[in-house]
Formats: C-alpha cells, structure tokens, sequence
C-alpha cells in the first residue's frame, strides 16, 4: 500500500496541491481588483500557444511550450488592450472576443495539424492528466531519500514548486505595494509607487501560474483555482493578510480532498474506475465557496 | 467544392445544418446584442459552461431508464436546467455576499465545468467501450448530424429570434436607462431574467453545432462589431444578427468541405474576421475613419493657427503650419503670405474680432460657447444677428 502510494498517488497530489496554491496567491489581488476573469481569459488562449510551440518545435517539450503559452498570453493582453483603446470598447466584451477568437484557432490549428503521435489534445488541455504524472522509480517512502528514484520524479513536481516559490517570493517582497495599490490606487500613486508596474506584475505573477499550471493539471484547475479560494477566504475575513493564508488553506483542501475523492470515492461506492481528479478538484472548491457563502463570518461585510 | 457548399449543394443534411447554423447565429447576434448594450456579455460565459453537468447527468438518467443516452431533446432539457442553476447561484452570490459579479462568473463556470467533466469520466466508465460522444458538446461536431437534430436547432433559433423581436421595446429601454424604464412600468428584474433566458436557450440550442466553450463568442463578436457601423440602437440589434447569421451559415458550410475543418471554431473565426473588418474600416467608429477625421481637424487648426499669425504680423514657427498654408496656395516659399493668404488671414481675424464681440454682447453671449476656434461665426449666427455685432463693433472703434 505505501510503495503504490508513493509512486502513483503521492507525486499527482503534491503537483496538484503546488499548482492549486500557485494560482490562489495572484488570485485574490486578481479577485480584488476585479481582475477575476484574466484567469479565465489566460487559461483559453495558452491553448493555441502550446500549439503553436509544437507545431514550430515538433515535440512536447516543456519549455517551448511555456514560452509559447507565455508569448499567446502576451499577445492575447496586447489585443485586448488594442480593441479596448481604438475600438472604445468595455473591457468584459474585448476579453471576451480575444480569448475566443485565440481558443477557436488553437483548436483548429489542432484539428488541422497531425498530433496523432504526441499527447496533445483539447481535452488534455481542459481538464489535464493529473493522474498519469507518476513516479516510476520510487519503491516506497524510503525513495525520498534515494537521490537515483527521487531524479525519476515527474518534472512537472520541481517545477509547479519553482513557480510556487516565485509567486510567494512576489508577494512577500513587493507586500506592502501590493496592497496599498489594490486597496487604494489613487494613493498608492500619491505616494509614488508605480502602479501600472505593479498592476502589470500582477498578471504577469498570475500568467506564470497558470502557464505553469496548466502543463501540469490543465485548464480547469487554473480558473477554479484563481477565484474560488480568493473567493472563500474573502467570505471568512477583513484583513488582506488573512484573507491569503485562508486562501491557500482551501487551495490545498480542495487539492488533497478534491484528488483523494476522486481516485478513491468511486472505490468507496463500489466502482472499479476513477473520475477526473481535475475537475473534482475544481468541484471541492466549489463547494467550500458555497459554504463560505452560507457560513462565513464576513459574508456581507 | 467551397462554392458548392455556400450554395447548399453539399447534399441535404449540410444544407440543413447550415440553415440551422444561420438561424441559431441570427438568434445569438441579436441576443448578444442587448446583452452587449447591458453591459453583461460575460454572464453568458458562465450560462455556457454550466449546461455540461446536466447534459451528462441528462444522458445518464436516459441510460438509466433505458433510453438512447443521446436522444437531443432530452439532452438539452438537462442542459438548461444546470444553466439555469449556475445563473441563478451567479445572482445569488452577487446578492448575498460582497463577492463582485466577476468573480461569482468565475467561480460557476469554473466549478460546473469541472463538475460536468467529473460526470463525463463517470459516463466514461459506466459505458466503457461504447462512446456517448458528448465530448462533441464541447467544441460543437455536425458531423453524422441527424436530420430532426438540425430541425431541432433551426426550430429553437427560430422561437428565440420570435421572442426577441416581441421583447425588443422593453429590452431596449432598460438597456439605455434602466430607471426611465421603471418609470414606464416595466419590470426590470424580471426582464433581466427574461434576457437571460434568451441567453441561456441560444446556448442550448448552439450547444450541439458551436460547442459549449465557443458559443459565448456568438453572443459576444457579432455585437461588438455591429457597434462600429451605428449610433442607432435597433440597427446594431439588427446588423449584430446579420453578423451573427452569416458566420453561422458560411462557417457551417466551410466545415461540410474537409472532414477535419471543426464548425464551431471555423464560425468563431469567421465572426472575427467581420469584426476586424469592421474595427478597421467601418464608416463610423473604424479606427481609418476616426485617423481620417483627426487628420482633417489637425489640418483645420493648423491653417487657422497659422492664418491668424499672418493677420497679427507674427512669425510662424511651427514648419507643418508653415507646410500646410503653402499647400493651401496661401503662402510663398519665401515664408511671405500671398495675395489669396492676406485676404483669407483679414478674414480670419475679423471673425475672431466677431466672436469677441459675441462673447461681450448681453443677449447673444450664450452662443459663444460654441466658439471651438475654428467655426466661422456664420454658422451660429443669422445675418441680422451679425450686423448687429457688425455695428457694436464699428461703434466701439470709433469711440
């Protein structure tokens, strides 16, 4: 039981805890902000980035496709901001346009081209493959001492930490700007501070999350993630800093339960097969916002 | 074979796919529209993504009883109750917490989504081998279409079009001023939710061709790029369903042609393309007319600027200015003004010399605020009113 635990359960439900609290942390400057939707709107178009990335390389490899979901992100931002400006146009409507328009090609440049031989489809895009990212080498717990089994671990893992500890690293260092420039732009610009800059920095945090997630775990983690536990934790408290270690909490409750659920509840019920651990991650943080709605102590104010 | 396919000549099945296609895109265009002038376009994003848990719970109970788990209508009944709950916990979470509309967007479609796709492994593995081909909802397939299926469809854009058009005077109004609408009696509240019915049934009826993920962007596209065209809001609702229309039937006929060209995906593109189309060229709003127009209000200050310098003797520093009055045939090479330049810089000046006055007469000073420096006073002032001017004018340089 512990040796299957530790290579094919363990290595899946620390990615998916990683990637769930890396989107969390840029997610409530985004939910303050009224920001909630870029998540949305960056999760679609990396699509047609990681496309372009293979088209253009001829292999899944990770780093061409991070730079080319990165490089769609961008684009998609440079648009938005475009038909915004010339065309005077609100931005829910210019997002909205951009990000569809941008998914609709991935998918055609997708169902155009021949990835028969390459994992890369739309639906691993949406709902990822959290499940196949297993650790062949490990014989059991005593493999995490063992420097030849630990160098078999999925990279997706060092790396959805990587991008964990950055975002964190963001957040701690720039704190005080952060929060004075969601809280009360006009001042924060009295003082001085760069706002546009630390606006910027913010999505750029939130792009490299999700860029990095959504490797990883795919689409639907990445959205429910940015606004779910933000949401939650705003139910539950006043104060910024609260507010984010509340929200890294239901990250990594909806990870572990969200993931445990799905490959074992079916067991539990009789069944013999599993169900998306993805979405039934993005389904526990649901249900814990719908809790914090009914519940939570700062649900009106 | 492109030709053959606009033309509906593809066999009867494409052609009824692609009527279908057009009505369901005229329906999403006008729709979209009002929900575009509402300012919620992004409401139906959370609409779309909402229908799948109960598309697959819908299939699921029609396997339970036996039935043909892909029977549309079933499905789409399924699919409009989860829209309908998702819309209503999107309303809820505005209303009973500080959570903004953006976020309560967010979090139902992201949460349904991923609860659908938790149902789809569940059919996954209760009908292991036999495919329930729901993931086509996802990005719309019209291949292997049944002929009752586009019936079905054509038929649904057809009612929702029916009622929009019966709804159009009230929708209209609480777009542009929703307390002037109160006033007149209408119900606000319940038109909202009557708009969003309307959403909620295009999604439905797109899900099968357009796919759930891409419909939003037929609600969304054709109405921004009809606002480039008009000023006039039934014009907008009306070319917004035009747009709508033909990206459904071009984009759902170029799909018949290749077996690979996916319809939901070749229609988004193709509203895109109308709308680059009009962003960048349309008379009104285009980004070339507006250059256009700016270009001509530079040229009108510049000539002005420099007319009055050449009136006051001063020199004109400015090289476009100087540039633009000897293109104009007002000024030499030399720098000196011609006999044309002289004659149109006294007439510059003396027009100024009457909005000052106008600016300093006790009953006509209102209408000096529509002094921009560049119209001539002839254009606000009848001749009567311009000799009266003319007279203070004479009177206050003789005394």
């Amino acid at each position: 039981m512990g040796a299957e635990f530790v290579a094919l359960s363990l290595p899946p439900l620390l990615i998916g805890t990683l990637a769930a609290m890396a989107c969390a942390l840029p997610g409530n400057f985004l939910l303050l902000r009224r920001q909630s939707l870029i998540g949305d709107a960056i999760s679609h178009v990396v699509l047609p980035g990681i496309v372009v990335a293979f088209l253009l390389t001829g292999a899944v490899a990770a780093l061409p496709m991070m730079i080319g979901a990165a490089g769609a992100a961008l684009l998609a931002v440079l648009m938005i901001e475009a038909i915004r400006r010339l065309g005077r146009i609100e931005p829910g409507a210019a997002m909205g346009v951009v990000f569809t328009t941008l998914f609709a090609g991935g998918v055609l440049l997708l169902e155009r081209s021949d990835t028969s031989g390459v994992h890369l489809d739309v639906e691993h895009a949406l709902y990822g493959n959290l499940e196949s990212l297993i650790w062949l080498d490990a014989s059991g717990w005593a493999s995490l001492g063992d420097p030849a089994a630990l160098a078999g671990l999925p990279p997706e893992l060092p790396r959805m930490a990587l991008t964990l500890l950055a975002v964190l690293a963001f957040t701690l260092v720039l704190w005080r700007p952060l929060k004075l420039s969601t809280f009360d732009e006009g001042f924060a610009r009295a003082l001085g501070l760069p706002t546009t800059l630390i606006g910027l920095g913010i999505v750029v945090m939130a792009a490299l999350a999700a860029v990095a997630a959504f490797d990883a775990v795919g689409s639907i983690i990445v959205i429910a993630m940015f606004i779910c536990p933000p949401a939650a934790a705003r139910l539950m408290t006043n104060r910024l800093g609260r507010q984010v270690i509340w929200s890294l909490g239901f990250a990594l409750l909806s990870a572990v339960l969200g993931y445990t659920l799905a490959g074992y509840g079916p067991l539990w019920l009789g069944y013999t097969a599993s169900v998306s651990a993805a979405g039934m991650i993005a389904t526990v943080s649901g249900v814990i916002l719908g809790l914090a709605a009914l519940f939570g102590p700062h649900r009106v104010a | 074979m492109l030709l053959d396919a606009l033309t509906l000549q593809l066999g009867y099945n494409a052609a009824l796919v692609a009527l279908g296609a057009s009505a369901l895109g005229f329906a999403a265009g006008t729709v979209g529209a009002f929900l575009y002038l509402r300012k919620r376009s992004l409401v139906s994003d959370a609409i779309s993504h909402a229908t799948l848990p109960g598309l697959a719970l819908a299939f699921i109970v029609m396997v339970a009883l036996g039935a043909d788990g892909r029977f549309l209508p079933g499905l789409l009944i399924g699919s409009a109750l989860s829209a309908w709950a998702g819309l209503w916990i999107t309303g809820w979470l505005g209303r009973a917490t500080r959570l903004t509309e953006d976020a309560a967007i967010g979090a139902v479609l992201s949460v349904f989504f991923g609860f659908g796709i938790v149902l789809l492994t569940v059919i996954q593995s209760i009908s292991a081998g036999r495919q329930a081909g729901l993931e086509g909802f996802l990005l719309g397939s019209t291949a292997g279409m049944l002929r009752s299926d586009a019936l079905l469809i054509a038929a649904g854009g057809a009612l929702v079009l029916l009622a929009t058009v019966l709804l159009r005077r009230p929708l209209l109004m609480t777009a542009f001023d929703e307390a002037y609408a109160r006033v007149q009696g209408v119900d606000t509240y319940r038109l909202d939710l009557a708009l969003m019915t309307l959403v909620m049934a295009v999604t439905v009826v797109g899900l099968k061709i357009v796919g759930l993920i891409l419909i939003v962007a037929l609600l969304i596209i054709p109405p921004v790029a009809a606002r480039f065209w008009s000023e006039n809001a039934p014009r907008v609702v009306l070319l917004s369903g035009v747009f709508g229309g033909l990206s459904g039937y071009a984009g759902a006929a170029l799909s018949a042609t290749a077996p690979d060209l996916p319809t939901g995906p070749i229609i988004v593109l193709l509203a895109f393309a109308l709308f680059a189309v009009s962003l960048l060229f349309a008379p009104l709003r285009g980004v070339l007319a507006a250059s256009l127009r700016h270009r001509r209000l530079q040229h009108k200050v510049h000539l002005r600027q420099g007319l009055l310098a050449i009136a006051h003797d001063q020199p004109i520093y400015e090289a476009v200015t100087r540039r633009m009055l000897r293109r104009a045939g007002l000024l030499r090479a030399d720098g000196m003004p011609t006999e044309s330049g002289r004659a149109e810089a006294a007439r510059a000046a003396f027009d100024e010399a009457r909005w000052h006055a106008l600016r300093r007469s006790g009953t006509l000073s209102e209408l000096a605020a529509r002094d921009d420096g560049l119209t001539r006073i002839e254009a606000v002032l009848t001749p009567d009113q311009i000799a009266t001017l003319d007279a203070r004018l004479s009177g206050r340089e003789a005394t």
